[in-house]
């Protein structure tokens, strides 16, 4: 029953002549939880909101299987959606918001209550059942968004920041509830997010789009590990970017006297320059290496981030709390994790110089 | 590439939008055109002598400035009283708040002319009050006549509308934004010249837009009241339906006259309002705190004492309807039920005719303004949009204006209409769709279109989802303003004043006429029907909110 969407060379004009997305071809494979990850303004939401059929459809195709749904009205599209905002019904009841869907498709009694039955069990909202969901808290009503779009067994899952309304500790909660559902249901799911921690957690593949472009699809790993580009590594999280010289696989710091042997760098990279993008974990204090002061330490609990003033400029480095302190304006020496850090060309592309 | 933006759903909209405007435009736009044309171009030919008559008799240009002198003294004053009002309402705890509330929402349904006619019988020259005052003082007090008469009416009038509105803003001035002035070493009247009033001016300034073309086009009340004092309403009355000679002519060009004034104030308050304009969302309204001492005493004075004279006509109407009256006068002492059983026996038609004819206009309203407002909300085009402008016009439309352009399309070739029961009905209509248009496009807005979308991914088609989403959610939102709209139809009178005949009288026209005709009894009898019916849909409505009204514009 679960379905593949095909997107083919779609494109995305607004009326005043705005090309949102150029050209966007992929594919989101049965019972697939595929997120859409971006900056806000990088046509994520566009795209969504073009599969579900509230966008037009400017130039090339989208299928649900081989079945093209360009210009299949929303309500004939069969999907199921989840809005940032809840949209659930204010003047229906738990039970008609979940129903609603149903209803439209003219399910009978008694397979009607029992579908709703099962669903508010699952998303765990059967005590609120007979209830107008205006008081409710933001968690709750997701809850019954989520369940409402389920229920009808949508082909397609689609989820537009579903998360974003909701405080840090529900966001944590309600991520896992929709993992869970998505599985045992096993819908080909889309989901937009612009935060890349969250998109980490709950995908089974991740699109980086920039500018109406996909920069990366793949799992959340190789994302994290092995950006393609400087955008998707610098959109991963914190980064330091320092320049390098680069001499086959031996780069050198600039602005200071250290080099190392970048083992993973392309056998046959013949750059003499680079960019190395070293995340605040891939910088240890050591007894040699960068030297350095710091400058600023704030405390995060679990972490501890230092700011470290250094001949490749300011660099950023997190580390336990469980280390040995250092204090500001102590002199330090830092290493690079050399086999984990990546590199990247001084172009504008900043295309990654590593292997796979 | 089709765009999905011209569906089959999209053209049903507009086609529906063109039919509520072909209604609005038969009976707003080609009446209006018609009266504008009808002051220069007159028996096949065109005649600019009615101007040059305004423009050069000094009668005529004395009576815009009277009328100029009325609606601005009234509306600055009324400003001053409401605010006052409003700001003590909102930060003084005041004992039995909640019966204020209602009997100020009462008061202001009382049609002007009826404040009128019961402040000449408490102020006039035998009225209770002169009599009390010159007794105790041996003073010889004249009453309220003249221009201060008049302006006294206006503002008892205007400034519970006036409170209700601004006690509306300052319910969305989030009490952070006076404890960070307070924080910052803003206080006292500094902060309310700083903060308050820049927060609150852009309703302040539609309010009294809202009280100015009240003012400025009446002519019941300066009949009444003043006594010789004539104002631009009462020309426009006197020069169609006075008892010495009918100029259409005349007629058309002071009304059109009379509407290019409204149109300039209008549009002078529309270019400050908007430069003005500022968004608030409060989480935190203002707390009412307990004030002891003589704040407490004065603010509790006030505000009794403002309640007081903006009820004192309906209890005064109210009081009389249950007196002996033998033509005239009332007798003093002595009560019965006779002017209610005359009321009926004469008057029983007009009644129950008032009630169906406001029924039929409040659904007429509601479909045209949901159809209007959703279109242009949701299938925005050109169309659309221009039929929201044009469906703003009647706003700035004086009713004594709308009247007379009203008569003059339908009282012959070729649309016979005068007198029946669709030309109340269309009067009402129109006079009341801009309230309805924007209270609609605005509760549009705060949905939004996500829970639509919502619908529609869930299988429901556009007609699905408007009956069982749109519909329903839009309806708790406009239905006070549509209440109220019911309340000001039933007691219009200075539109249809124009085009009754005895086949289409309604109760405020049926009151009006008794009033001229001295019948008092009768009269007091009406009026009272009239606000107590009112009443009740305005007490239901005010229980059945709790309290959270919000009336749109």
């Amino acid at each position: 029953m679960t379905v593949t969407i095909n997107i083919e060379h779609a494109k995305k004009v607004y009326d005043n002549n705005n090309v949102v997305i150029p050209d966007l071809s992929v594919v989101i494979k049965p019972g697939e939880f595929f997120t859409l990850l971006g900056p806000s303004g990088c046509g994520k939401t566009t795209l969504l909101r073009m599969i579900a059929g509230f966008n037009t459809i400017e130039g090339g195709e989208i299928k649900f299987d081989d079945r093209v749904i360009n210009n299949l009205p929303p309500y004939k599209r069969n999907i199921g959606m989840v809005f940032q905002n809840y949209a659930v019904f204010p003047h229906m009841t738990t039970r008609e918001n979940v129903a609603f869907g149903l209803k439209e498709r003219k399910i009978k009694e008694p397979e009607l209550s029992q579908r709703v039955d099962d669903m508010l069990k699952m998303v765990q909202i059967e005590e609120l059942a007979d209830r107008i969901p205006s008081n409710m808290s933001g968690g709750q009503q997701q809850r019954i968004a989520l369940a409402r779009a389920i229920v009808i067994q949508p082909d397609v899952l689609l989820m537009d920041e579903p998360l974003s309304n909701l405080d840090a500790k529900l966001r944590v909660e309600m991520r896992s509830v929709i993992r869970h559902i998505q599985q045992q249901a096993d819908i080909t799911t889309v989901y937009v997010t612009h935060d890349q921690e969250e998109a980490l957690a709950i995908s089974d593949r991740i699109a980086v789009m920039n500018k109406g472009v996909i920069q990366q699809v793949d799992n959340p790993v190789n994302i994290y590990r092995h950006p393609v580009n400087l955008f998707t590594a610098t959109f991963m999280g914190q980064s330091n970017l320092v320049r390098c010289s680069l001499d086959g696989k031996k780069g050198t710091l600039i602005g200071t006297d250290q080099s190392y042997e970048f083992n993973r760098i392309n056998d046959d990279c013949t750059e003499k320059e680079a960019i190395i993008c070293i995340r605040p974990k891939d910088l240890k204090f050591a007894d040699k290496g960068i030297k350095g002061t710091v400058k600023e330490r704030v405390f995060f609990g679990t972490d501890i981030h230092y700011t470290i003033e250094t001949g490749a400029g300011e660099l950023l480095l997190s580390c336990s709390v469980n280390d040995p302190l250092h204090e500001v304006g102590e002199t330090v020496f830092l290493e690079v994790e050399k086999d984990v850090v990546n590199l990247f060309t001084t172009d504008e592309n900043g295309t990654t110089l590593m292997k796979r | 590439m089709k765009r999905r933006k011209h569906t089959r759903e999209f053209t049903i909209w507009n086609v529906m939008t063109i039919i509520c405007f072909s209604f609005f435009a038969f009976f707003f736009l080609y009446p209006l055109l018609r009266m504008i044309i009808g002051g220069i171009y007159v028996d096949g030919k065109f005649n600019f002598d009615s101007y040059k008559k305004f423009f050069t008799s000094r009668y005529y240009m004395s009576a815009v400035a009277n009328s100029f002198k009325i609606a601005l003294t009234s509306t600055c004053i009324s400003i001053v009283t409401g605010t006052t009002y409003a700001m003590i309402m909102r930060h003084v705890k005041i004992k039995g708040k909640k019966l204020i509330d209602v009997l100020l929402l009462v008061s202001t349904i009382t049609p002007p002319f009826l404040g009128g006619y019961s402040w000449i019988l408490l102020g006039g020259r035998v009225g209770y009050f002169t009599k009390f005052i010159n007794k105790l003082f041996g003073i010889q007090f004249p009453g309220i006549y003249g221009f201060w008469g008049i302006i006294f009416t206006f503002v008892v009038g205007s400034t519970a509308t006036m409170y209700m509105y601004i006690s509306g803003a300052l319910k969305n001035l989030d009490s952070s934004l006076v404890e960070a002035a307070e924080n910052l070493g803003c206080r006292g009247l500094r902060k309310i010249i700083k903060i308050y009033i820049p927060l609150i001016l852009p309703t302040v300034l539609s309010t009294a837009l809202l009280s100015f073309m009240r003012a400025f086009a009446d002519f019941g009340t300066a009949e009444l009241i003043g006594e010789g004092y004539h104002v631009l309403g009462g020309l426009i009355y006197s020069s169609y339906l006075g008892e010495v000679y009918r100029d259409g002519a005349m007629a058309s060009a002071l009304s059109s006259i009379t509407l290019a004034f409204t149109a300039i104030i209008f549009m002078i308050q529309r270019y400050f309002a908007t430069r003005k304009n500022v968004e608030m969302n409060s989480l935190h309204p203002i707390e009412q705190k307990d004030y002891k001492g003589i704040k407490g005493i004065l603010a509790h004075a006030y505000i009794y004492f403002m309640t007081t004279l903006s009820i004192l006509p309906i209890l005064t109407v109210t009081y009389n309807s249950f007196q002996k009256s033998a033509g005239q006068v009332f007798v003093d002492g002595q009560y019965s039920l006779d002017s209610y059983a005359k009321a009926f026996s004469r008057m029983g038609k007009a009644i129950s005719r008032t009630y169906i004819f406001g029924f039929a206009a409040l659904a007429l309203i509601l479909v045209i303004g949901i159809i209007t407002s959703y279109a242009n909300v949701r299938h925005r085009s050109t169309i659309t949009k221009t039929v929201d402008t044009l469906t703003f016009f009647p706003f700035i439309v004086p009713g004594a204006v709308l009247g007379i352009a009203t008569i003059l399309a339908f009282n012959g070739k070729p649309f016979y209409l005068t007198g029946t029961s669709i030309i109340i009905i269309a009067i009402w209509v129109i006079r009341r769709l801009p309230y309805t248009i924007r209270s609609s496009t605005s509760v549009l807005h705060q949905i939004g279109a996500s829970v639509e979308e919502a619908s529609q991914s869930l299988g429901a088609n556009g007609i699905h989802t408007f009956f069982k989403v749109t519909l329903p959610m839009m309806f708790a939102g406009i239905l006070p303003g549509a209440l109220l709209s019911w309340v000001s139809c039933i007691t219009e009178l200075s539109s249809s004043l124009f085009v009754y005949n005895n086949k289409n009288m309604t109760m405020s026209i049926a009151i009006y006429t008794q009033i001229l005709k001295g019948n008092m009894g009768i009269a007091s009898a009406m009026s009272t029907i009239l606000l107590v019916s009112a009443a009740t849909v305005l007490t239901i409505l005010f229980t059945s909110s709790k309290g959270k009204m919000d009336f749109g514009l």
